[in-house]
């Protein structure tokens, strides 16, 4: 009998260890110390990482970034939320270390967890120069007054503790390209990795949601259950790279078809590059291992 | 009585099935049409961006007539009533087709969609001939609106 009073402090205490292991930790408060904004750095942060493709209003201006485009997912559906300016409803409140903390570790102001449908599991490899280049050109961007809406997803993903121990198994700092040996290489992986998080679509991911990385790249089911997100690898994307490149800029395939769905919201990002970051990550692309459609 | 009942009911099942099954695999000769038109159309358009593309990526040598030429098909092309070409049961749930059923529950926006293409390839048939920068500055917003009436209406490959 005395064993269950026993076993069920045993429960207690692995899931206040769990808990603790897994709890919310943001940036440290001097992790920003020494770094001067550069807004106008941070415009190009802002179009390669692509922050406006979810964050804008469907057909709504490129800079007002309201929120409210829906995301429909096997866990429920995630609604964007209000990442404008304005100090009520948007994230002009937030201070500097906040929004950093928010972008790279996936810690909300409010020190809860934030869902990785803001891919901050990518966006945690970016360099903080960066972000705070990226947070300054945000608070230039006008504001929106319209409230956020909370996400429609139903138990147990609606409790955010849950998202502890899955930011444990899938956030990882590490490229998935072990080695990029020339500095065009470095930054296509940068691009690709960290602030294009382009893996968040084309790579399939597993059971509870994390990426399978020895399917990098290699095509996913498309989430909105149409179709499905293609295999960028050399085992399917055959084109040369300065065909991904013209890709990038202009939309069109090397047979003058055009992008279509989701992607052209990418390419309005990319096409804000410059010609040495487009040929950086389909440098990238072609770097990686080719992996065959199943 | 109830063997009866049971035999109708079986029967009219299996000519409902039969009928899905026959929707889903074969189209009408009025929908075959429409299908076949507006691919074949698509293509057009990819011919003739061919060599404006080429031009404006800088793959092959700017020639006034050519690009003239091709702006002109182009504008041509936009220019088409398409509208019998999307018949209705001619979405996504047959085969062979990426048009989505958005197009059918939304004529006006994809409209919209082809009036934008009639304005752009229009502006770039007036300049194609002016210049490879004149043409390359026209020739962008055509590719932009391909892209923005795929964006919605035209579904990722299966």
């Amino acid at each position: 009998m005395a064993r269950w009073p026993l076993l069920g402090g045993f429960a207690v205490v692995v899931l206040g260890a769990g808990w603790f292991l897994t709890r919310p930790m943001p940036l440290p408060d001097d992790a920003l110390a020494g770094l001067t904004p550069d807004p106008q750095n941070g415009a190009i942060v802002f179009a390669a990482a692509g922050c406006a493709s979810c964050h804008t209003a469907e057909d709504g201006p490129d800079d007002l970034l309201t929120g409210g485009k829906r995301f429909a997912s096997p866990f429920g559906t995630f609604i964007a939320p209000n990442i404008s300016s304005d100090p009520v409803h948007g994230i002009g409140g937030w201070s500097d270390l906040e929004l950093a903390s928010a972008i790279v570790t996936g810690v909300s102001n409010d020190g809860s967890h934030l869902y990785p449908a803001f891919p901050y599991t990518s966006y945690t490899k970016a360099n903080l120069q960066d972000v705070v280049d990226l947070i300054a050109h945000m608070r230039t961007l006008p504001a929106s007054d319209v409230p956020s809406a909370p996400h429609e997803i139903g138990f147990p993903f609606n409790q955010r503790i849950t998202l502890g121990p899955w930011k444990a198994l899938y956030t990882s700092d590490e490229w998935v390209l072990a080695s990029a040996d020339t500095p065009q290489l470095e930054r296509g992986r940068y691009l690709t990795e960290a602030l294009g998080h382009c893996a968040e679509c084309h790579t399939p991911r597993d059971a509870l949601g994390g990426l399978q990385k020895d399917r990098w790249m290699a095509g996913a089911a498309n989430p909105s259950g149409e179709g499905r997100i293609p295999n960028i690898t050399a085992g399917a994307l055959t084109w040369s790279e300065a065909a991904i490149a013209e890709y990038l800029k202009s939309g069109f395939t090397p047979d003058f078809d055009s992008a279509g769905g989701e992607m052209v919201a990418v390419i309005k990002n990319t096409s804000r590059l410059t010609d040495e970051d487009r040929a950086a990550i389909a440098a990238y692309l072609k770097a990686i291992p080719a992996i065959s459609n199943l | 009585m109830p063997f009866k009942k049971i035999t109708i009911i079986a029967a009219a099942s299996a000519v409902g099935i039969v009928s899905t099954a026959f929707a889903a695999g074969h189209l009408t000769p009025e929908q075959q049409r429409g299908l076949d038109a507006r691919q074949a159309h698509m293509s057009l358009y990819a011919f003739n961006l061919g060599p404006l593309g080429g031009m404006a990526q800088e793959q092959i040598p700017y020639d006034a007539e050519v690009a003239s030429a091709a702006a002109a098909n182009l504008a041509a092309l936009a220019a088409i009533d398409e509208s019998a070409y999307w018949v209705e049961g001619t979405d996504t749930s047959i085969e062979g087709t990426r048009a989505k059923p958005e197009i059918w529950a939304d004529m006006a926006g994809f409209e919209a969609e082809q009036v934008k293409l009639v304005a752009a390839t229009a502006t770039l048939a007036s300049v194609a001939g002016d210049g490879l920068d004149a043409m390359k500055a026209a020739f962008g917003p055509v590719g932009q609106s391909c892209g923005s009436c795929h964006e919605s209406y035209r579904a990722p490959r299966q």
